[in-house]
């Protein structure tokens, strides 16, 4: 009986009329008692295989010496962690690919909030604009990569071709760094922003009215509304997107690889992120495993960090907002 | 591959069926808008369209008048088809990589629902001892980045001889623990329990509970995480890049080995893009109302 309660169903009770359980009875509990686990069990075992082993399998690369091709060498303890730190590139690495993710995750949230607004309103032939914002969703980001580094080419490129015609100098958008984060991180932007605003017009679309209803009352504008009622109440899909984009976004990869020909972010590695320094540790000159998975460790402790930072950051901005208005981040 | 902090999520799913109960924004706010709000809405749209236009156009030229036209026309030059052959004579094996992602997004899709249906009903419906403990790592795994497991992994397929063989891209997209979770989610939501146990009562064994009862109930998230799997199989580029061939590859990689080797011949890598690019955008056109839905119900980048 303890078997029926703890495992399976609630148990298909038994009358207390019949003796003893029947064959087909018995057969139905070790149903209940097993099955469950058969269930689970194929994510599990995938899992174990491809997910957790590789990761602690990571930590145990990383304290050794470990050639691509050669294979496991001598243990080094943390050597390979003191390697790669004092490796200029994995520095360079790091400020390109926390610049990325800043000039792609603050500019997308507050874009994506606008945006959900305006398709929050009573608009004609909803879908159509719904559908129109996800649109870049379906192109592959090595495709967006290869359409923006033509664009954003320093001659004979749209976009210094369209800002020498209102007058502004050409920008170095493959030469300079921060013109190239700009770059990389608009097609981070230009693929995400439409789909994090559907998440947010859902999040705004459970705002319950009596709020809206209440600050009109106190003869609250549409634009106070906005900021008084909306902004706070998306509090919980501003972490949660913060959170997967903070993810996400400090392991871009496809995007800078395929921003020029060569692959290695530049003549002095100047939009190189982290994930593309771990590739090349490991795949390419170096050939150095033990120092790729030293660089992957220290990639994690990165996000860790920064996502706990993002969400105290942002749940005090959020939970700030009822007060008297915040400046806009630009 | 999908990480999602699991209380906003769950937020994020109540919110959206509460907003499937609720018609307008409420007072003062049901009125139509005004000329302004599809002024703005048609720029996001131009936004939203315009890049993979403009590489149409180049796909559609040739060298000289890309050259000349840093701001193309907006009518296509005529070319695009004769840029297509030029791309599939380019020594890109474009039809292979065109079978190797197809087959792998469909199986990866196909697998992931079904297994992730298997679990979800069992988290979802059954009781069993370790529960609890087990729906905590698949959520727990949802948060870890990928990148992360790549150097081992890639040891463990150099091991089993499977570098370079489309079964290295195959074997890692079988499972996915957002797709338990959103599973067990849905499930919990739309199977009533009453149903299992009528079911139970007439004696069904829990694998024919399964197969009649919650598998045509699962149907419509199941067609969700199918499709969002299938996009993101379809895009992905790192783990492929890392493992396959140049000579056995998927859209992505042919796509890189293509620009690596005819980075001037502007017109001719656009013309790949475009190519890569045209399922997905059927894709789009039959589905991209779901796809709408899927994220409006909770479905989260990954």
């Amino acid at each position: 009986m303890s078997t029926a309660r703890t495992a399976g169903l609630a148990p298909v009770a038994p009358s207390p009329a019949q003796p003893r359980p029947t064959r087909r009875e018995r057969a139905g509990k070790l149903d209940a008692a097993v099955s469950p686990y058969l269930y689970v069990a194929p994510f599990f075992l995938l899992f174990a295989l491809i997910g957790l082993f590789p990761l602690l399998y990571t930590a145990f690369v990383s304290v050794h010496q470990w050639h691509t091709i050669g294979g496991e060498g001598a243990f080094v303890g943390l050597k390979n962690f003191a390697d790669v730190l004092h490796q200029r590139f994995f520095w360079v690495g790091l400020r390109n690919t926390v610049s990325i993710f800043l000039l792609s995750s603050v500019p997308q949230v507050i874009t994506a909030i606008f945006v959900a607004a305006i398709l929050n309103a009573n608009l004609r032939t909803k879908t159509f604009w719904r559908m129109g914002v996800l649109f870049p969703y379906v192109i592959a980001p090595v495709a967006i990569s290869l359409i923006f580094g033509r664009m954003s080419a320093q001659e004979y490129g749209l976009v210094n071709y369209v800002l020498g015609n209102v007058g502004i100098a050409p920008v170095g958008w493959h030469s300079e760094p921060f013109a190239a984060h700009v770059a990389i991180a608009s097609m981070i932007n230009f693929r995400w922003t439409g789909y994090s605003a559907l998440i947010f017009l859902a999040a705004m679309q459970a705002i319950p009215t009596e709020l809206y209803e209440a600050a009109i009352v106190d003869g609250a504008s549409r634009w106070r509304q906005f900021w008084s009622v909306t902004v706070p109440q998306l509090r919980p899909t501003i972490i949660l997107i913060i959170i997967v984009s903070t993810i996400g976004g400090l392991q871009v990869f496809d995007e800078p690889l395929l921003y020029d020909q060569e692959g290695y972010g530049g003549n002095d590695r100047q939009w190189m992120t982290v994930t593309m320094y771990i590739y090349e540790l490991g795949w390419g000159n170096q050939h150095n495993f033990g120092r790729a998975a030293a660089a992957a460790w220290l990639l994690f402790l990165v996000v860790v960090v920064l996502a706990l930072a993002n969400f105290a950051i942002t749940r005090r901005i959020a939970s700030a907002d009822s007060g008297p208005r915040r400046k806009r981040v630009p | 591959m999908t990480s999602v902090p699991v209380t906003a999520q769950l937020a994020g799913k109540a919110a959206a069926r509460r907003a499937g109960r609720r018609g307008g924004r409420g007072l003062g706010v049901a009125r139509r808008p005004g000329a302004r709000t599809y002024v703005v809405l048609t720029l996001v749209l131009l936004v939203s369209l315009y890049p993979l236009y403009y590489s149409f156009l180049l796909a559609s030229a040739d060298a000289p008048y890309i050259a000349q036209h840093p701001l193309p026309g907006l009518i296509p030059q005529g070319r695009f088809l004769e840029n297509v052959r030029r791309v599939l004579e380019s020594g890109i094996p474009f039809w292979k990589a065109l079978a190797n992602s197809t087959f792998v997004s469909a199986v990866s899709a196909v697998s992931v629902v079904f297994f992730a249906t298997l679990a979800g009903f069992a988290f979802s419906k059954l009781r069993f001892r370790g529960k609890r403990g087990l729906l905590v790592v698949v959520v727990a795994t949802m948060a870890l980045p990928s990148q992360l497991g790549v150097i081992p992994l890639f040891i463990v397929m150099a091991r089993l001889g499977w570098s370079g063989h489309l079964i290295a891209v195959i074997v890692p997209a079988l499972v996915s623990a957002f797709g338990v979770f959103w599973m067990t989610q849905y499930l919990d939501a739309a199977l009533p329990s009453e149903l299992i146990d009528a079911a139970r009562v007439d004696g069904a064994s829990l694998a024919r509970t399964f197969w009649s009862v919650a598998l045509p109930t699962a149907r419509p998230a199941a067609a969700m995480l199918a499709l969002f799997n299938f996009i993101g199989h379809w895009t992905s580029f790192f783990w492929p890049f890392i493992i396959l061939d140049p000579r056995n590859p998927v859209l992505p990689t042919a796509l890189q080995t293509l620009q690596a080797s005819y980075f001037k011949d502007y017109s001719l890598v656009m013309a790949g893009v475009i190519m890569t690019t045209i399922p997905l955008l059927l894709l789009f056109v039959v589905a991209g109302k779901q796809l709408v839905a899927g994220i409006m119900a909770g479905a989260v980048k990954g």
